[in-house]
């Protein structure tokens, strides 16, 4: 149902794109449409960052996965249990950059009815790793659209994308590892019953979504040709504020582009964000450091305490009667 | 008791494939579901805690909970005020992308299949409302992304599923973005109390907390009264009459124990081990009637409950004038203690200095701010500076593994100073399987506030994973005790290994520094601090085994 409705919207945005592209709306789709979707990504974006920021973290409640710093001759894990700057920035590169903590997954199993096992299950790391360097590396490949010349970091990126070459037009790498990668992390939400029962139409859609780019962007690079020079000009007009509208580029690229918006406008409203999000999150980029070092709550609150003195008036005389030491006599 | 209730076949019947079914519409039944839920809070607790009582006398099970009229805007205000309040609160309503890595890392899901047990089903419930409340994607598209209105049916799945999680965080170790579901159970807590929502077993010893010091509502003289039974029993066993300071102004050291220590068993046993140590190595401390609880039940509760709780401890050192506070083993004590006190109470720390050990002259600086040293590390330092004898062949009748419990682990990374120390006092230490220990530890299954009899089923259900690992190294290794470092554990895993399996005792780690300790002048010893024989000690046998090191047990 969810994914259902999901593929419904997906198709009804293929109809829009084609149906314009189709007759004529070349300046919506190339240039108004995709200027929106930076606005609406960039407010939203920098707006939901402030949100999250403006709130307070009132307690240092890092989640600790490694020894603390205590005794000298005890090692500390510094990258698990960072006690400092520099082992909370390497904590948090590990997390963004390999999924560190994805990277623990274990599967349970209850075996023969009796015996629970915890079999390793690096599955989603793989595909997950997959999914987001492939989509890193593209997008930054995607750089030589919009700039002309192609930087040169660009060219190296391609030569490395696509260093098990060997025919003719250049296969990169990546273009099938995130389509790969996507297939496995879609029929994984399908078919693993948990999944299904924990998903909903937001992480479904963008899903689909992101296939549906990949998949268009493949086509037009290994087999249905679309006039690379033409979209260049609209690509780096786009970027240098002088929108060039090119004549005859192929609906397949409007269909592309027009996705790419979408979740480019999509974005913030999302759980994409979980790409700001990981960097703000208090049970990982603070450190262990907690009886080392105070931490302010801002908001700490006044509230109501029971005093020695009140504790003494009250079981004076059953204190002194057993000869506990008192305040007052 | 439990065996005859709940056949093993029975509770082992668990299904890890959710129905295909929607989970936003439900229904809890309470009559059914007995076993998996506990009391509501008694109004005279939350009356001396200044809570709101409106709810009156009320049970789960009831057909109809008597909620005041306005208890959704209660509940609204609750959550506006909450996330402006936290930013975790924010993150992890927004971010989550049910990637589903922590579903099964759960010890409720595993020993019960609950699908609503799964971590981010549990924080959906709260998400959910969230969405519908704050996002306009919620408001005009409903169920289809994850939003709904919040019900009474609503509130009392809020009330079962986050009373059925204890706050271990083990789900927030393997979440790519660690997001904490305890975090998240005790907003919600909040939000359920503001109503006047709250179970007894947290509220009755908060507020005999708030009163008298301690979880059972002894007082003074009652404590004085356990202190001196301890001290007496302990001359039985060693023929040495220790000193035993209350009160005391003046003194170096304040040491805070979990009450539980001086009340309940087995945890008395690691009471006459800190009683040993302390007097073997002439400890200049002192007792607190009044600071007589280390264990915060307010953070099962709420955090302004956790700071109502724990502003004795500073406040008490101020008093008598101690230069720093010494904690015993306990865990949630210590997940306040770590991650909470200082911010809380600071400002009621006055005249304490950095913790310097007076024996070895080793500064903690990893506690020089909040200056309270946990007794892990404490030893641990004097056993490295060989300050205290140990006759490690005094535990060979017993063979250890070790329950790392949640809050050290995941909230402190104290996790190789119990080994070290485990490993001075036992020849024979085997470790649980990998990925049930350290940080990846299982919890007992009853731990922030769930540990009642009424919530029996739930509790033998989630101390699976962690009974099934001690159950792997007892048919392997021989394993016949269970150590760790908190007074929850050692109430509740008893009746837990009881079920799940027979034999296997529970134990603190300093009783086993006090069996192993070689006290000056103390007579010859043949019984361990339980009284039972110690493996080649008897009377005849002398010290045979331990004259030549050998091992007795290490298969
Ligand atoms: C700092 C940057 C980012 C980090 C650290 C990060 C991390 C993660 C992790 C750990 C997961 C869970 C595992 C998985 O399903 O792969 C995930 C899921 C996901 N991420 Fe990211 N991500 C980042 C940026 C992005 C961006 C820019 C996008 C897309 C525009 C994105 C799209 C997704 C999607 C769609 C999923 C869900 C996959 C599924 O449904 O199974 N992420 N991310
Ligand atoms: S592991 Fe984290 S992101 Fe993944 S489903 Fe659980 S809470 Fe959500
Ligand atoms: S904190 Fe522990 S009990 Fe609660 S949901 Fe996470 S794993 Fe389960």
């Amino acid at each position: 149902m969810k994914v259902g409705i999901s593929l419904v919207v997906i198709v009804l945005l293929t109809a829009i794109a084609l149906v314009g592209a189709g007759v004529g709306l070349n300046f919506v789709f190339g240039v108004i449409i995709p200027y929106a979707a930076i606005a609406i990504f960039l407010i939203g974006v920098v707006y939901r960052v402030l949100k999250w920021a403006k709130a307070p973290v009132p307690f240092r409640i890092p989640t600790t996965s490694g020894q603390q710093k205590s005794l000298d001759w005890i090692k500390n894990d510094n990258l698990e249990s960072p006690h400092n700057t520099l082992g909370v920035i390497g904590r948090m590169l590990l997390e963004v950059l390999f999924f560190r903590s994805l990277f623990r997954n274990t599967k349970t199993e209850l075996k023969d009815n009796s015996k629970l096992v915890y079999g390793s299950s690096k599955w989603l790391w793989a595909g997950g790793m997959a999914f987001h360097w492939s989509f890193l590396i593209i997008f930054l490949r995607h750089f030589k659209y919009f700039v002309q010349p192609t930087p040169k970091w660009v060219m190296l990126l391609q030569d490395v994308d696509s260093f098990f070459q060997i025919g003719l037009p250049i296969v990169y790498i990546t273009d099938f590892l995130i389509l790969a990668a996507l297939t496995f992390l879609f029929l994984r939400r399908v078919m693993d019953s948990r999944l299904r029962y924990m998903s909903l139409l937001n992480d479904y859609f963008p899903l689909l979504l992101i296939i549906g780019i990949a998949t268009t962007g493949v086509l037009m690079r290994y087999f249905i040709k679309v006039d690379i020079i033409s979209i260049k000009e609209l690509g780096t007009g786009l970027l240098s504020f002088h929108p060039i509208l090119p004549e005859g580029v192929n609906p397949l690229f409007y269909l592309h582009f027009f996705y790419v918006c979408t979740l480019i406008a999509y974005f913030p409203f999302s759980k994409l964000m979980h790409m700001g999000g990981v960097f703000l999150s208090p049970t990982r980029n603070l450190a262990n450091n907690n009886r080392a070092k105070r931490h302010i709550n801002p908001w700490n609150p006044e509230v109501k305490v029971h005093t020695y003195q009140e504790y003494e008036e009250e079981f004076h005389d059953v204190m002194k009667a057993a000869g506990l030491p008192l305040d007052k006599e | 008791m439990a065996e005859d209730k709940y056949k093993q076949e029975d509770l082992l019947k668990i299904e890890y494939c959710p129905p295909r079914k929607d989970w936003m519409d439900s229904k809890i039944d309470f009559e059914a579901k007995k076993g998996n839920w506990c009391y509501s809070a008694v109004p005279a607790a939350m009356e001396y805690l200044d809570l709101n009582t409106e709810m009156g006398k009320w049970q789960p099970h009831d057909k109809d909970w008597p909620l005041p009229d306005n208890w959704k805007e209660i509940i609204f205000e609750g959550l506006h005020d909450r996330l402006k309040k936290f930013r975790t609160l924010q993150i992890f309503m927004d971010i989550c992308v049910r990637c589903g890595a922590c579903a099964d890392k759960c010890h409720f899901f595993i020993g019960s299949g609950d699908p609503k047990n799964m971590p981010v089903v549990r924080a959906e419930l709260l998400r959910s409302v969230y969405r519908k409340e704050y996002t306009t994607a919620g408001k005009l598209l409903g169920k289809m992304v994850g939003a709904r209105e919040l019900t009474v049916d609503v509130l009392k799945e809020w009330f079962y599923y986050f009373f059925q999680c204890t706050e271990c965080r083990r789900c927030s170790v393997f979440c790519p973005y660690g997001i904490d579901t305890a975090e998240i159970t005790i907003i919600v807590r909040e939000l359920l109390d503001l109503v006047g929502m709250n179970i007894d077993w947290i509220t009755t010893p908060a507020s005999n907390c708030f009163r008298t010091g301690n979880h059972l509502g002894i007082q003074p003289h009652g404590v004085l009264d356990s202190l001196e039974f301890a001290q007496e029993e302990l001359e039985d066993i060693t023929g040495l009459k220790i000193d035993l300071p209350v009160n005391r102004k003046g003194a170096e050291i304040l040491f805070i124990a979990p009450s539980a220590d001086y009340f309940a068993n087995p945890h008395y046993f690691t009471l006459l081990g800190y009683l040993a140590l302390f007097h073997e190595i002439g400890l200049d401390y002192t007792w607190s009637t009044f600071a007589s609880e280390g264990g915060n039940f307010g953070l099962f509760h709420s955090h302004d409950m956790i700071k109502r709780l724990n502003a004795k401890m500073y406040m008490e050192a101020d008093r008598l004038g101690v230069k720093w506070i010494l904690g015993g083993e306990c865990g949630h004590m210590w997940r306040v203690i770590h991650q909470y006190m200082h911010t809380m109470n600071g400002e009621r720390q006055n005249g304490l200095e950095e913790p310097v050990s007076p024996i070895t002259g080793t500064k903690f600086e990893n506690a020089k701010a909040t200056k309270m040293v946990h007794i892990a590390e404490f030893t641990a330092d004097l056993i490295k500076n060989n300050k205290i004898k140990l006759d490690p062949s005094r535990n060979d009748h017993i063979i250890p593994t070790y329950h790392d419990s949640c809050n050290p682990a995941r909230a402190m990374g104290l996790i190789e100073e119990p080994r070290y120390i485990i490993n001075a006092v036992s020849n024979n230490f085997h470790e649980m399987p990998e990925n049930t220990i350290r940080e990846q530890t299982f919890c007992c299954g009853s731990g922030a506030g769930l540990g009642t009899d009424e919530n029996m089923e739930m509790r033998l259900r989630g101390g699976l994973p962690r009974a099934n690992a001690v159950k792997y190294v007892n048919e392997k290794h021989g394993v016949n005790q269970l150590l760790c470092m908190c007074a929850i554990d050692k109430a509740t895993l008893p009746p837990l290994l009881e079920y799940w399996v027979p034999g296997v005792e529970v134990a603190g780690i300093h009783e086993l520094v006090g069996n192993a300790l070689i006290m000056e002048g103390a007579k010859e010893r043949t019984v361990d601090l339980r009284e039972e024989p110690m493996l080649g000690f008897d009377e005849e046998s002398e010290k045979v085994s331990a004259a030549t090191g050998e091992d007795t047990e290490n298969v």
